[in-house]
């Protein structure tokens, strides 16, 4: 899967918990930008990993500042799996 | 500019809980009665949120046994093991457990936090996996980020979602952990452990179980959810702690497993950390002793839990799915959640308040975890200061509902 259709996916399930926020994008800040707290953020995550059906590391999770940070860690966790 | 700047925002909120005499943070008793009794700001409160499940902390003998230990042995043993050596009641409290649990080996740590932090980090090391229960304890986590393993997390208590990770690290070398906890301890909730030790087994996993509110309060000898659940032969590691039902301060882990004993030369927060004092040791074993010969605490302990989950169901407050000692009632603003918690302490009734982001579903919580130490009375006037609050704080209707049916643990 594309980095971009990674993003727009991750991006329209952020619409779903966030619904009230309009402009989300790839710079966007998943915890200061949209206020999630934590156990939201890991809902989030788990989400995530089930869409793309990939478990991301925990030490991993803690460097995804942004929504782009999130799609590059799932664009390489899909490939090496696929490798 | 300080070095504490980047607390501003936990401070902020700190402070929002009131000040000292009213911040559920920062309660400090003036004195403990009795294993269920305390003074609380000049104010006599039944103790309801101290998970001393078997009401062992002034049980006459582990007292008596706790002073000879530090008349004869003194109040400290000022090193660790490795390095200062081992007294001999670290070993015979080693011996106990082990015997207590059917196993063949055990560690004893200075405390819980330890015995989960000294595992975690090190039976798992760089390429190998760690599956965590996503709602585990902070010590869990903290153990797997001390440790070199990758973590990856499962739903909450979900078999399913355990499977699906696992499948995912089939082809995957390493060793895998999967890591559950016997009662989780803000719910009261009890995990599926014998359907997660039948994936365990499909998936050629290790499994840990953390009993640290469950030892003394499940299965038939106290053993524990992996006794209860009939799952002892699938579960490698069982840790647990002293500062529940034994009534003191410590952790340990056993496991049957060949080449254990190598880890008291690996494992960082065994080795570099005190040694328990000889009156711990002393108290610890006389609690162990008493948990094992006397069933009828643990009829009791599920006898209060029963009365104080259906009490409390009844006046229609949201509690945990599980009868369990840890009753928590879910409420939804942490504004009323502090009103309530301090409106508790004022009628005369203590226990714990957990806010988010430490709970579970993002909701304030009411904690108490029952005793068996508990009279029927007591647990009465909680049930009835509940209900009182509730009523005047809106949450609760004028009239109390009707009783619904419940699931009680002794059925997993």
């Amino acid at each position: 899967m594309q980095l971009s259709e990674i993003r727009e996916q991750i991006i329209a399930g952020l619409h779903q918990a966030r619904p009230d926020v309009p402009d989300i994008g790839g710079a966007t800040r998943i915890v200061q930008d949209l206020e999630l707290d934590s156990v939201a953020v890991m809902d989030f995550i788990l989400s995530v990993e089930d869409r793309f059906d990939i478990s991301i590391p925990l030490d991993r999770v803690a460097d995804i500042v942004t929504v782009d940070d999130l799609a590059q860690v799932v664009e390489r966790l899909g490939n090496a799996e696929r490798a | 500019m300080s070095i504490f700047d980047k607390f501003d925002h936990l401070r902020q909120t700190y402070d929002s809980l009131g000040d000292r005499a009213h911040n559920p943070f920062s309660v400090s008793f003036d004195r403990i009665e009795s294993a269920t009794e305390g003074v609380l700001g000049g104010r006599r409160v039944i103790l309801l949120g101290t998970n001393n499940y078997l009401g062992l902390t002034f049980d006459q003998h582990g007292i008596d046994e706790a002073v000879r230990a530090v008349q004869t042995l003194g109040t400290g043993t000022t090193g660790s093991r490795v390095a200062n050596g081992s007294y001999a009641g670290h070993g015979a409290l080693e011996r106990d457990l082990a015997a207590f649990f059917g196993r063949r080996h055990c560690m004893v740590f200075s405390t819980g936090y330890q015995a989960n932090l000294g595992m975690l980090s090190t039976i798992v090391g760089r390429g190998d996996h760690l599956i965590l229960d996503s709602d585990s304890h902070a010590s869990i986590y903290d153990g797997a980020r001390l440790g070199h393993a990758e973590v990856i997390r499962f739903r909450h208590s979900d078999p399913d979602d355990l499977y699906k990770r696992l499948r995912r690290l089939k082809d995957v070398p390493g060793s895998k952990l999967i890591v559950a906890e016997g009662i989780y301890s803000m719910l009261g909730d009890v995990a599926p452990l014998r359907e997660i030790a039948a994936v365990k087994r499909e998936m050629g996993a290790y499994l840990m179980v953390d009993e640290a509110h469950s030892m003394g309060v499940l299965g038939e000898h106290g053993r524990g959810l992996a006794e209860a659940a009939g799952v002892e032969a699938d579960v490698d590691f069982i840790v647990g702690t002293f500062s529940k039902s034994l009534g003191s301060v410590g952790g340990f882990c056993v496991a049957d497993l060949d080449g254990f004993d190598i880890l008291r030369v690996a494992c960082r927060p065994y080795m570099f950390t005190a040694s328990l004092p000889p009156s711990i040791i002393a108290s610890t074993r006389s609690a162990l002793q008493r948990l094992d010969r006397d069933k009828g605490l643990r009829t009791q302990l599920m006898a209060n839990a029963t009365q104080l989950h259906g009490g409390l169901r009844a006046l229609g407050l949201e509690v945990g799915p599980h009868i369990s000692p840890v009753v928590s009632v879910a409420l939804d603003e942490p504004e009323v959640a502090v009103r309530f918690w301090n409106a508790l302490v004022e009628g005369g009734v203590y226990l714990n308040l957990a806010l988010p982001p430490a709970t579970p579903s993002s909701r304030p919580l009411l904690r108490a975890s029952v005793s068996a130490a508990h009279s029927p009375r007591q647990i009465q006037k909680a049930v009835d200061l509940f209900g009182e609050i509730g009523r005047e704080l809106g949450i609760l209707p004028a009239e109390p509902f009707v009783e619904l049916p419940r699931i009680a643990v002794g059925a997993v």
